[in-house]
């Protein structure tokens, strides 16, 4: 039990897939414009990471070594497929403000670098605590960056204004401000990583 | 004896220069555009300056403490970014503006880099940038001068009136006959405090020439094609632009002579100060002719310096007639 609660833990901090492992870096410059978005494609994202680890790690056995890649893609994609439909039926509107990102999980770095390297070589149990920390790391990481976004970007979070007479600064709500968040945070995270060894 | 003799390798010229000392001969050569801006838009002007100076200064001070390095703030470098970047912003900006410009400049623009001397990009421009892309109601709403460049005194009854600059006039079509070259000349226009008054920049330009701290290589060929640019492309057919309007307009004078010509930011070889200068010309007329904006100077700059350290990779002097 110690040790899934430990494989749950490392996709938290110490891999956290955004800010230690440097994966899925598009989506997250992409949608972190604001908290709505980004809790949207960190729960969509989670989702098809603890079903793809699941079947792929029960179905390792039978997949032939040479054609392991495009078959984890056509079980990530049924994932994908089945989150969008359930997106656009229940929420269209954050269906819409994600727009071509649910789609591109599919490719998404995060959930092909696990099944690859995770997956592939352990039991469903394991994969699927693997999975959800991992889901969970990337979905604290795209909040904290699209919450530093959204109010610096338009002064407000979740759409709640918080100070009057805040002069928002634009340039967060474009994608150089999502580069410039991004590179401070990453730069942040590796300070405290080479302070604590 | 010895250990009286001290064997050092060459050079062995010595011509009592150092950084800080170059960086303060900088900041005496902007003083006069400095007042200029000042007398032609009044005391909102200086208050724009003192912040922005103060804050670089404060800005450079905490972060070298923090990051525990050696406490450079008096070579000058911080103080020149601070002025900078108050001479491009408009006279009438809030008090925060210079203050978060500045601090953005020394932080992002410099010290992220490992401080002076390893920067890519010009600070102060990277300051000016990132406001204009934040705040661009701030950045693109400026006072009318208060006075008529220099000497004249033109009363004005109300605090203060915004105007567009000749830049955004021309920009969306209106005319412009009421600018004549030399009320560009001497400053009579809306722009940011320390580009609008040529001859005070031209006087700061000369003394650097003299004392031999800039060359001409990137000013000239900066200023040349961009007057041949917006000549040949000129509105009313080929070779038919008002090459003289450009010139004088806008930051080109304040940003070839004092920032493309940062030490760090551009190329190291005379070679590739040319290209250095004729890049920048053609993005700079490029962006007043087509782009989204009126005025590209920053963004001319900016671009040029990124090009920098792959101009200096192909510029490359021969050493000792051998080639590389």
């Amino acid at each position: 039990m110690k040790n899934l609660f430990r494989e749950f833990l490392k996709g938290i901090i110490k891999e956290n897939p955004t800010f230690v492992l440097a994966l899925g870096l598009c989506p997250t410059l992409a949608v972190s414009v604001s908290l709505i978005n980004g809790l949207g494609m960190g729960i969509a994202a989670t989702f098809v990471l603890l079903g793809s680890n699941i079947i792929i790690a029960l179905i390792k056995n039978t997949i032939p070594e040479r054609v392991r890649i495009p078959c984890y893609i056509v079980v990530i994609a049924t994932f994908v497929t089945i989150t969008e439909l359930i997106m656009k039926a229940y929420s269209p509107a954050l269906n819409r403000s994600l727009g071509i990102y649910v789609p591109l999980i599919v490719v998404n770095c995060i959930v092909l670098g696990r099944a690859e390297a995770y997956a592939s070589k352990n039991t469903a149990v394991n994969s699927f605590f693997d999975g959800l920390g991992m889901g969970v790391g990337f979905t604290l990481a795209l909040l904290l960056i699209s919450g530093i976004r959204e109010f610096l970007g338009t002064g407000k979070l979740f759409n709640h204004i918080l100070f009057k007479g805040f002069e928002p600064a634009f340039v967060f709500g474009m994608p150089s401000g999502a580069l410039l968040i991004i590179g401070l945070l990453l730069g942040s995270f590796n300070l405290l990583k080479n302070k604590k060894t | 004896m010895k250990n009286k003799l001290v064997v050092s390798v060459s050079p062995h010229l010595h011509n009592n220069e150092s950084v800080s000392k170059i960086m303060w001969m900088v900041v005496l050569s902007l003083i006069p555009a400095g007042f200029a801006g000042v007398f032609i838009f009044g005391a909102s002007a200086l208050r724009v300056i003192v912040l922005g100076i103060v804050s670089a200064l404060f800005a450079e001070v905490v972060l070298q403490v923090i990051t525990k390095r050696k406490i450079s703030v008096l070579d000058g470098s911080a103080f020149i970014t601070g002025l900078l970047l108050a001479y491009n912003l408009p006279p009438n900006a809030p008090f925060w503006l210079p203050i978060i410009g500045s601090f953005f400049s020394i932080a992002i623009g410099k010290q992220i880099f490992g401080g002076l001397g390893q920067n890519i990009f010009n600070p102060a421009l990277a300051g000016r940038v990132f406001l204009m892309a934040s705040w661009p109601k701030y950045m693109t709403t400026f006072a009318v001068p208060l006075r008529a460049g220099i000497g004249l005194v033109k009363p004005i009854a109300y605090d203060a009136i915004t105007s567009a600059t000749p830049l955004t006039a021309l920009r969306e079509g209106k005319i412009l006959e009421h600018i004549s070259y030399l009320n560009l000349f001497l400053g009579k226009r809306g722009g940011c405090i320390g580009e609008v008054c040529i001859l005070a920049l031209l006087l700061g330009a000369a003394f650097l020439f003299i004392k031999g701290y800039i060359s001409w290589h990137i000013p000239l060929t900066y200023i040349l094609t961009v007057g041949a640019f917006t000549y040949i492309f000129g509105p009313h057919g080929l070779l038919s632009g008002d090459w003289l309007f450009h010139i004088l307009s806008g930051g080109l004078i304040l940003g070839a002579f004092f920032m493309a010509t940062d030490y760090v930011t551009s190329p190291l070889t005379r070679k590739g100060q040319l290209v250095f200068g004729i890049g920048c010309g053609i993005i700079n007329a490029v962006i007043r002719l087509w782009g989204g904006y009126p005025e590209g100077v920053s963004y001319a700059i900016l671009m040029m310096n990124a090009a920098t350290p792959i101009i200096d990779r192909y510029t490359k002097n021969r050493i000792y007639g051998i080639k590389v």
